[in-house]
């Protein structure tokens, strides 16, 4: 399950309409709790794939390096992403699938049709490389 | 150096964030590590033994790739960061 205040689960959402039509891209910072991912902050971030904005993301991986930095010194963990799918729906495609590689985090995806955020569902990544796949899990707002 | 472990491979290094080895380059460090944690090679380098192409290592805050690669030369204080790409998107490739 993942865990979040309904501020955190806008402030997403919001960041989705704010791209469109592009993708939208973050972080999501917090606590592993029992197998529940407890989020406390969620971090923007910018999509470098100037090539193909709408339909692909990608995070700088020294902005991931910035913002581990910044959890470690709040004892705060990576634990899930969030991106947008503007005019596609809420659910992983099989590009999601093949460039995760963070087993154990959630990876949020929001729907953004004509600018305006619908459904926003979660995925847990489980297994490893070989046996790879995505698992729905609850998202709770608080 | 200081090796940090993302968290999803941290089940792999007793759970550890961040791992002390000695050595004078990124590979001697990364062969400290796999020797203290074996389970982390496959998770790290494919089975041609080569670094799988989605983990990135950043020595401080630049890519070994535009660096010496695994040859770079290390010293003390400095943060190896290991990070597993983050990608993907609605379209195909």
């Amino acid at each position: 399950m993942l865990e979040m205040r309904r501020t955190e689960w806008e402030e997403l959402r919001r960041h989705g309409e704010e791209t469109y039509p592009h993708e939208s891209c973050g972080v999501l910072l917090g606590r592993l709790d029992d197998g529940t991912r407890r989020v406390s902050s969620v971090v923007r971030c910018g999509n470098t794939r100037d090539d193909s904005p709408h339909n692909r993301y990608h995070i700088d991986p020294r902005d991931l390096i910035r913002i581990e930095r910044q959890g470690r010194e709040r004892g705060e963990d990576i634990v899930g992403f969030y991106h947008s799918h503007p005019d596609h729906p809420a659910h992983w495609s099989p590009t999601d699938l093949e460039e995760a590689h963070w087993p154990g985090c959630s990876y949020v995806i929001t729907a953004v049709a004509r600018g305006r955020a619908d459904l926003t569902r979660s995925f847990v990544l489980e297994g490893d490389e070989g046996s790879k796949r995505f698992h729905d899990e609850e998202i709770e707002l608080s | 150096m200081k090796i940090h472990i993302p968290t999803p491979l941290r089940p792999y290094a007793d759970k550890q964030p961040v791992v002390e080895v000695q050595g004078m380059t990124v590979a001697q460090g990364l062969e400290q590590l796999l020797a203290r944690h074996p389970e982390l090679r496959r998770h790290l380098y494919a089975e041609d033994g080569r670094l799988r192409a989605f983990v990135n290592l950043y020595l401080n805050d630049e890519d070994i790739r535009y660096l010496d690669r695994e040859g770079t030369a290390v010293k003390d204080g400095d943060t190896l960061s290991i990070v597993p790409s983050i990608a993907g998107g609605a379209g195909r490739r």
